[in-house]
Parts: structure tokens; C-alpha cells; sequence
């Protein structure tokens, strides 16, 4: 199968995660979304090494791994704090800050 | 099995310690001082941690300054290309240290606050104030966890002294933004300089409400805009088979890949990084964040993370895209031109002034983008002669702003500000004088950074944007002298806040600002010899 198949469902898998940043509306879910992103590059990292014949595209997905992960520790602990405070994680409830 | 008995051992790429020690002492300054917070009693991490910042800056500084004066003009490429300290890296280090350095002193201080802006939990001083042992209440605080966090009855108040580590954290990562030589390098480098700041800004115990909105606004948005930064990267990397910067200049003068990838690629990753340096329309994030965020973090964020998001970007642009901009400066344009009129319009309806100064941060960036998009020396010394007056003097202005106070806290609000002059006249003058800097005036720092960074626009050919830029900064400076005449032309009223006094190290900061805000308006020739000196290298 040709390589170019996995770099368009990648771009579609970054899309999906985008939209679904973009009208999702529970904090989680949208970092699950921001996650998604980061692994559809991972996806298309790979391809391109292996369009490249090298190996440095699949050392950089660990790479983003890697930083996903410190990535996950960070945005859990913020949602949980303002979970704690507020009983909710809806972005929508979030709304002090404006104007 | 073949193939892998062929491959050649690997040999480690050599480092050249002497010119990565800045780097080096302040990442490592940043795992002590985590060993600190495990290993330390409570009541003695203050002032541990304090000298050990202090301690951290200072030696990078001077790592920094042996180098500086026997490192080739050239510049050097090391760690197998993953960083290249050249000229521009070195001032931008320089920069970012001494600014570091004063947004330290403004969150360690404890004297403008009890505890300091970060103070451990503010429903517990509450408690014990009111009577010691006698604190359940509607937060279920337990009486021995109160002490254990409070220190001894009568005792100050011990402050949340994480935020060091993270600040150490986020100095490093920006010093590694700013000298990438590959994208890589540079992701990891701004996720180890974004993590940090998104926890320390919902740190403050006080405002809670506010700080935690504001942590999980720049979060989601900074993941969001860095997942576009890491797709660009890998566009790029499809383009030029290679993530360094050099790599990608070289291929896109002649491959036959298609210009989709390399254009796609920019775009996407510069969104990343303008989302970083609050440009234009990627700055949703920046009034929110600078309001809610406690004061101290917000100078060291507009201060610092603005020069490591410009220095990453000044060497993109000009490493990896110099050859081809005739292809996305008109995009540039657009882009600087929206941030201009964004910030200075908007920042004409703010009510309260730490929104108002992150407006006038987004006008600024777009004055920046003029300097970074003209691709001649003049360019990259005037943007980084513009950063350090910039950052000087918002570092002063947060100073300042978290010195007026009335019962709830800091006073930001515009109708709080009225008649101060006649109460602290002393405050009033300095914030004149730091407000004026912004607005550009001639005799501060503002008025020759930006008299360099509109030269240099010329110079390459972009009069039309400097025009926009010059209206643009003339509605800005509408909005700065409005706060300046309500401070002295205005009644007072009648519960308005006071003004404390600072502290030594408020007051440090603060005099560091404004005296490098004066010094660059009148003998700017010394720095701007300095920026000038040595090109980027790729």
C-alpha cells in the first residue's frame, strides 16, 4: 500500500482532533483531542521516515511520546485543581476572565 | 541481521561544554532546587531556595560572560547541531538571565503581601489568624495539618516554594528555545519552557478562581498551538528529510518535492510559535492569562517568554526561511498588521490594567514582527535590542501594578488608579515614566527600540507596514496616557487602595527596570553595538 494513504488519514486524524478541540466542551475531552493531534503527527512521522528510508522520524515519535506524556501529568493535575474548586470541568464554566 | 552487522559504532558527538555552561547551570540550578523542596523542612526553604536561584543566575551569568568574551564572532554549532551559540544567542541568554533574574526577586518577595504571592493556602492563614485550633469550618481543614503548613503560630506565613523549581525550569527551556539549531530540539525545548509557566500560573491561593481559569486557558490553548507546531515539524521534516534548520534552507532551494509540504510546514509551525510570542490573532490566550495569573509570574511571562518565543522565531524565519521569503512575507504582513491593530484598539476599551498592559503586549509583538521580518543584520540586532527594552520595562510596569493594593488584594482596576499621585507620588512618577517608555517617547528605551526595529522595516523594503506601525503606535499611546492622566489628574476616591512599601527585592526589580528603561533611551549605542555583534549561524 502506498505511504501516501497513512499521511492522509493522518491529516485526517489531526483534523478530527482540531474540530474536536474546537466544540467539545468538557476539559478532558479536548485535551484527549490535543492528544490525539500530537499522535496523528506521530503517525505521520513514521511515514515519512519511511518514505525517507531513515530512521530519525521514528526516533522523533518517541521524542513526542516522551513529551505527551510530561504533557498529560501537567494538564491533569490543572484540571483537577479547578475541578476541585469549582465542581466542573466545563471549559464553558470557566468564564471570570473576559473583556 | 546483515544490515545491522554493517552499522558502524556509534561515536558521541562532541560538546562544547564552555559554551552550553549557561544552559547547563541553570537546568541543573533547577534539579537541586527540586531536591530542595523533597529534602528540606518547610520553614527553611525560603530562604534556601532564594539563595539558590540567586546562586544559579548569577554563575550561569558569569559562565556566560567568560565565554562571551572569548567566543568566536562566528558563533559555534555543537551537540551534534542541536544548539547553536552564536551572537544572537548569547545576548538573547544574557537577556533572559538578568530578566529571570528580576522576575525572581518579584516572586520571592514576601513584604507586599504576607506570604508572598504564593502562599501555601490562603483559607488556612484565614483560619489561624482567627483562632488557632479551632479551624474545621466549611473546608475541613484539620488543626494539625494547619500547623504543619503554617509553621508555628505567630510565625509568617510560608509560601508555595515550588514555584522556583518551575521558574528554573522555564528559564532553561527558554534559554535551550533560543539557541535550537533543529526543530526538535526546539519543541522539546518550548514544552520544557511552556509546562512550567502553565502551573505556575494557577499557583496563587488568593484569587484562586481566577489563577486556575487562567492555568487552564493557557494550557489547553499552549497544547492546542503546540500540536500545530509539532505537525508543521513534521511537514517539514517530509520536505527536507531532516529537522535542522540548515537542512531545510538547503533543500528548499532545489528538491522535487512539492512547495505544499515546506509552505504547509511554515504556517503551521509558526503558528506555534507566534501563539508563543502572543502575536496578532493567535493572543486570545494573553488578557486572560496575564489577568489571572499572579502578578510576579505575569512580569516573568511577558518579560521572558516573550524574548525566548521572538529569539526562536527570529532564527526560523531567518536560518531555515531566509531564502525564500519573498514567498511568506506577505503573509507576515498580514499577520503583523492584525496584531497592531488588535492590540492597540482592544487595549483603548480595557478596564483593568494588567489586561491593558497584555494588549499593549500584542501591539508590541506586532512592532517585533516588523524587525524579524526584514532578513538583514539590521533585523535580528534591532529585534534584539527591541526585546531587552521591552522586557525591562514590562518588568518594571508588573512591579509596579502589584505594589497598589487595597483589601482584596491588588487593585487593577483603571477607576482604583485615579488621583494616585496625590498618595504616592513617588509610585505615580515611576509608573509615568515606565508607561511613557512603552508609548515609545523619546529619552526611554521604547522610543529607540522602536525607532531600530522601524529602520530596520525600512531598510528591507517594507514602508507601507511602517506607516500602519507608526498609526498604530500613536492610538497605543493613547491608552498609556490615559492611565497617566487619571493618576494625576483625577479625585481620589474615597476607599481607594493604598501603595505599599516595597520590599529590598520589589524594589530592586523595579530600579533595574527603570534605570535600564533611561540608560537604553539615552546612550543606546553600548547595547545596540552588542546586538549587532556576530549573525545567526545555522
Amino acid at each position: 500500500m502506498s505511504p501516501t494513504n497513512y499521511l492522509l488519514l493522518s491529516g485526517l486524524l489531526f483534523t478530527v482532533g482540531a474540530i474536536g478541540v474546537l466544540v467539545r466542551r468538557n476539559a478532558i475531552v479536548v485535551f484527549m483531542c490535543i492528544e490525539l493531534m500530537l499522535n496523528a503527527v506521530n503517525l505521520s512521522l513514521v511515514t515519512f521516515a519511511r518514505i525517507n528510508g531513515q530512521l530519525d522520524g521514528q526516533v522523533m515519535a518517541f521524542f513526542v511520546m516522551v513529551v505527551a506524556a510530561a504533557e498529560v501529568v501537567v494538564g491533569l493535575a490543572i484540571i483537577m485543581s479547578i475541578f476541585r474548586t469549582r465542581r466542573s470541568s466545563s471549559v464553558d464554566d470557566a468564564n471570570l476572565l473576559k473583556y | 541481521m546483515i544490515a545491522l552487522a554493517q552499522v558502524a559504532p556509534l561515536t558521541a558527538p562532541p560538546i562544547d561544554y564552555a559554551a552550553i555552561a549557561p544552559l547547563l547551570v541553570v537546568l541543573g540550578g533547577a534539579c537541586v532546587s527540586v531536591l530542595f523542596e523533597a529534602f528540606l523542612p518547610r520553614h527553611q526553604r525560603w530562604p534556601a531556595q532564594v539563595a539558590l536561584s540567586v546562586l544559579v543566575v548569577a554563575v550561569a551569568g558569569i559562565a556566560l560572560g567568560v565565554y562571551a568574551g572569548s567566543a568566536p564572532v562566528a558563533g559555534i554549532v555543537t551537540l551534534a547541531s542541536a544548539l547553536s551559540v552564536d551572537g544572537p544567542t548569547l545576548f538573547l541568554w544574557g537577556t533572559l538571565l538578568v530578566l529571570g533574574f528580576g522576575s525572581l526577586l518579584l516572586i520571592a518577595d514576601r513584604s507586599v503581601e504576607p506570604g508572598g504571592a504564593f502562599i501555601a493556602s490562603a483559607v488556612e492563614r484565614a483560619s489561624v489568624a482567627a483562632a488557632p485550633g479551632t479551624t474545621t469550618g466549611p473546608t475541613g481543614v484539620d488543626p494539625e495539618h494547619v500547623d504543619r503548613s503554617y509553621g508555628a503560630p505567630g510565625e509568617a506565613p510560608t509560601m508555595q516554594t515550588e514555584v522556583f523549581p518551575f521558574v528554573l525550569f522555564a528559564l532553561g527551556g527558554m534559554m535551550a528555545f533560543v539557541a535550537a539549531n533543529d526543530l526538535l530540539t526546539m519543541f522539546v525545548a518550548l514544552e520544557v519552557l511552556s509546562l512550567p509557566l502553565y502551573l505556575v500560573c494557577g499557583l496563587a491561593r488568593r484569587r484562586r478562581l481566577l489563577s486556575q481559569e487562567a492555568a487552564v486557558k493557557y494550557f489547553l490553548l499552549g497544547a492546542f498551538a503546540s500540536a500545530f507546531f509539532l505537525y508543521g515539524l513534521a511537514l517539514l521534516y517530509g520536505y527536507a528529510g531532516s529537522v535542522k534548520l540548515v537542512a531545510i534552507a538547503t533543500a528548499a532551494v532545489g528538491t522535487p518535492r512539492s512547495d505544499a509540504l515546506l509552505f504547509g510546514g511554515l504556517a503551521l509551525l509558526v503558528v506555534g510559535l507566534l501563539f508563543k510570542g502572543s502575536v496578532g490573532p493567535f493572543h486570545t490566550w494573553t488578557p486572560d492569562v496575564y489577568q489571572g495569573a499572579p502578578t510576579p509570574i505575569t512580569a516573568f511571562m511577558a518579560a521572558c517568554t516573550k524574548v525566548a518565543a521572538f529569539g526562536a522565531l527570529l532564527r526560523v524565519l531567518h536560518v531555515a526561511f531566509g531564502s525564500t521569503h519573498w514567498e511568506w512575507r506577505g503573509v507576515m504582513w498580514a499577520v503583523a498588521i492584525a496584531s497592531m491593530v488588535i492590540g492597540a484598539v482592544l487595549g483603548l476599551t480595557q478596564t483593568d490594567l494588567k489586561r491593558m498592559i497584555a494588549y499593549s503586549s500584542v501591539a508590541h509583538a506586532g512592532f517585533l514582527l516588523l524587525g524579524v521580518m526584514a532578513i538583514t543584520p539590521e533585523g535580528v540586532s534591532s529585534t534584539l535590542f527591541y526585546l531587552l527594552a521591552y522586557g525591562f520595562t514590562t518588568l518594571a510596569v508588573f512591579g509596579v501594578i502589584s505594589l497598589v493594593r487595597n483589601a482584596d488584594g491588588e487593585a487593577t482596576h483603571l477607576s482604583q488608579w485615579a488621583g494616585l499621585a496625590k498618595r504616592s507620588p513617588i509610585l505615580a512618577g515611576v509608573m509615568t515614566f515606565l508607561l511613557l517608555g512603552l508609548a515609545g517617547i523619546p529619552l526611554t528605551s521604547g522610543f529607540t527600540a522602536k525607532f531600530a526595529v522601524f529602520s530596520a522595516a525600512l531598510g528591507d523594503g517594507m514602508a507601507p507596514l511602517v506607516v500602519i506601525a507608526l498609526v498604530a503606535s500613536a492610538v497605543a499611546a493613547f491608552f498609556y496616557l490615559r492611565v497617566i492622566v487619571l493618576m494625576y489628574f483625577s479625585e481620589t476616591p474615597e476607599d481607594g487602595p493604598t501603595v505599599t512599601v516595597p520590599g529590598a527585592f520589589t524594589t530592586v526589580a523595579i530600579t533595574l527596570g527603570v534605570v535600564v528603561t533611561l540608560l537604553l533611551g539615552v546612550v543606546p549605542t553600548l547595547v545596540l553595538g552588542w546586538a549587532g555583534a556576530g549573525g545567526l549561524t545555522g
